[in-house]
């Protein structure tokens, strides 16, 4: 298992964002605007672990190293951990808990509506990646968690409509999650083409494989 | 990833003002003057006016009582946070970008519907009455500072060429120059930085024209060597690095209003009550300072500045 060897590494590798972050906060590295430094850094880093946490399936399949699998979980709690961080720091350190205010902001700016949605979305999903959700869960947990694509979408939007003017950064996080779905895409078509060859109506069997690919 | 590295100490802190200064003027080609810097600090009369005047050159000036007794933002946060799209869409970048940005000579132009339309050269501006003026300055992006400009009143320049009654309007425009300002290889705004003021809010003698910052001329990514400071109003109709000032009569399109119409209006006046489209505009955070605080009517300005809007509808002029 080469997984359980690499696991701590990973976890602590997870954790340099924040480690870096923190150093900075300690020694005032943060310039004029910290808050800002931080909102943007932990937005950033939830937004890598997405991208991460949707190119394991990928990775997995093409490169035929199935146990990546097991570094999935992982990763997409971090991207919820560094998303909560991001939330925090806007709701404790932005905003300094004026809930009226945060309120107008979730309901009037477009940028922290779809923002806020895919916070709140990410919720249920780090609820559920215990084994015992899973299992209980069983077919639905799957479906639940196809959430992650509309999670990603609204984290790319989010950062995509703040920008005022300069959109080259959004647009390279836009263009590597367009490939990570469109590999989904590609993967599903083929496999329905697959399936009306065989036979007219696609045979569950076949279904639960197209299911269990993504 | 968007955390950068400190930025690397400026040359001006490393070197003493007074030696670099020197080779500056050496390397300028004053060598027959090289002998008389030891002489003292009277050199700059003595030099040809476009090698006088240089970045971090201190600058004499009076007070003014038009200045707020805030307590200012450090000189090293209004040097490494601030936008400057010329150099850069990151307002960390351009301290760095700008280092090598020589704005010296410089000229000018005061044209359009004026009697004695005139070419202004920077040192003749440095040499007219200077005063400090320490104004709060508001960022669109909700944060702001208190900064002490050394500056003239843009109506002592606009008097000289004395304005014609057409003039309803002024236009500035900034350098236009891709090698020396990388900013314009990309066309994240439709280039040259284009700004405007009604003729009254140019006149009003809030408005200047800052050459200096902290009793030195400007540091290049501030603005070098000459800018519009309108207090009352959003920082970036702060236009940077003025080349030309025309006397037009109708409204000009500032460079903002032209990307996105709908967020940057022309009067850009600070107002708590008009929120940006995508953000609100109700309050700010005080570079320095932990909370925000509210976002005052005009930026504080109202006393002195709300009756050239009276009868205006400000939520549709904004």
């Amino acid at each position: 298992m080469k997984a359980k060897y690499f696991k701590p590494l990973v976890f602590l590798a997870c954790l340099v964002p924040l480690g870096r972050l923190a150093w900075k906060a300690w020694n005032s590295a943060l310039g004029a605007n910290p808050i800002q430094v931080i909102t943007w850094s932990t937005g950033t880093w939830t937004l890598v672990f997405l991208m991460l946490t949707l190119s394991i399936t990928p990775l997995r399949i093409l490169t035929r190293q199935y146990w990546l699998i097991q570094f999935r979980r992982m990763l997409g709690l971090f991207a919820f951990f560094y998303g909560s961080l991001h939330f925090t720091t806007y709701f404790w350190l932005d905003q300094f808990f004026d809930w009226h205010s945060i309120a107008k902001d979730v309901v009037k700016r477009p940028f922290i509506t779809v923002g806020f949605t895919a916070f709140v979305l990410m919720v249920p999903l780090a609820l559920t990646s215990t084994q015992r959700a899973i299992r209980w869960l069983g077919k639905r947990w799957q479906m639940l968690h196809r959430l992650i694509y509309a999670v990603a979408i609204a984290g790319v939007i989010h950062y995509i409509w703040l920008v005022k003017r300069d959109l080259r950064k959004p647009l390279i996080y836009a263009a590597i999650l367009s490939v990570l779905l469109l590999y989904r895409v590609v993967v599903w078509a083929l496999h329905r083409l697959s399936n009306e060859r065989t036979e007219n109506k696609p045979s569950p069997a076949l279904k639960r494989s197209v299911v269990a690919i993504d | 990833m968007l955390i950068k590295k400190p930025s690397d100490i400026p040359s001006s802190e490393i070197t003493p003002k007074g030696l670099y200064i020197t080779r500056r003027r050496f390397l300028g080609g004053a060598g027959a003057l090289v002998g008389a810097v030891a002489a003292g600090s009277e050199i700059s009369e003595i030099l040809s006016p476009s090698q006088s005047a240089l970045a971090g050159t201190k600058l004499q000036y009076s007070q003014s009582q038009y200045s707020t007794s805030e307590k200012q933002t450090p000189l090293n946060d209004i040097t490494h946070y601030n936008n400057y799209y010329e150099f850069s869409t990151d307002k960390y970048e351009p301290a760095e970008l700008a280092k090598n940005f020589n704005p010296f000579p410089w000229t000018i132009k005061v044209e359009g519907l004026a009697n004695k339309p005139k070419t202004f050269d920077i040192d003749a501006l440095l040499k007219m009455q200077l005063q400090e003026r320490i104004y709060r300055m508001r960022c669109v992006e909700g944060w702001s500072m208190v900064i002490p400009w050394i500056a003239i009143p843009l109506s002592a320049l606009l008097n000289e060429v004395q304005p014609n009654s057409k003039a309803k309007f002024v236009e500035f425009t900034s350098l236009k120059d891709p090698k020396r300002l990388p900013g314009q290889q990309r066309n994240v705004l439709d280039w040259p930085y284009v700004e405007g003021l009604r003729m009254d809010e140019a006149m009003h003698p809030l408005t200047i024209l800052a050459v200096g910052l902290y009793g030195e001329t400007l540091p290049n990514q501030d603005g070098a060597p000459v800018r519009l400071v309108v207090p009352w109003k959003y920082g970036f109709k702060g236009i940077k690095a003025i080349v030309t000032i025309k006397l037009v009569d109708h409204q000009p399109t500032s460079a903002w209003t032209k990307a996105a119409p709908s967020e940057y209006g022309f009067y850009s006046n600070v107002n708590p009550n008009v929120d940006h489209p995508r953000w609100s505009q109700a309050k700010e955070r005080r570079i320095g300072e932990f909370t925000k605080r509210p976002t005052l009517m005009f930026n504080g300005y109202g006393d002195q500045v709300a009756s050239l809007y009276t009868g205006m509808d400000l939520k549709k002029n904004y």
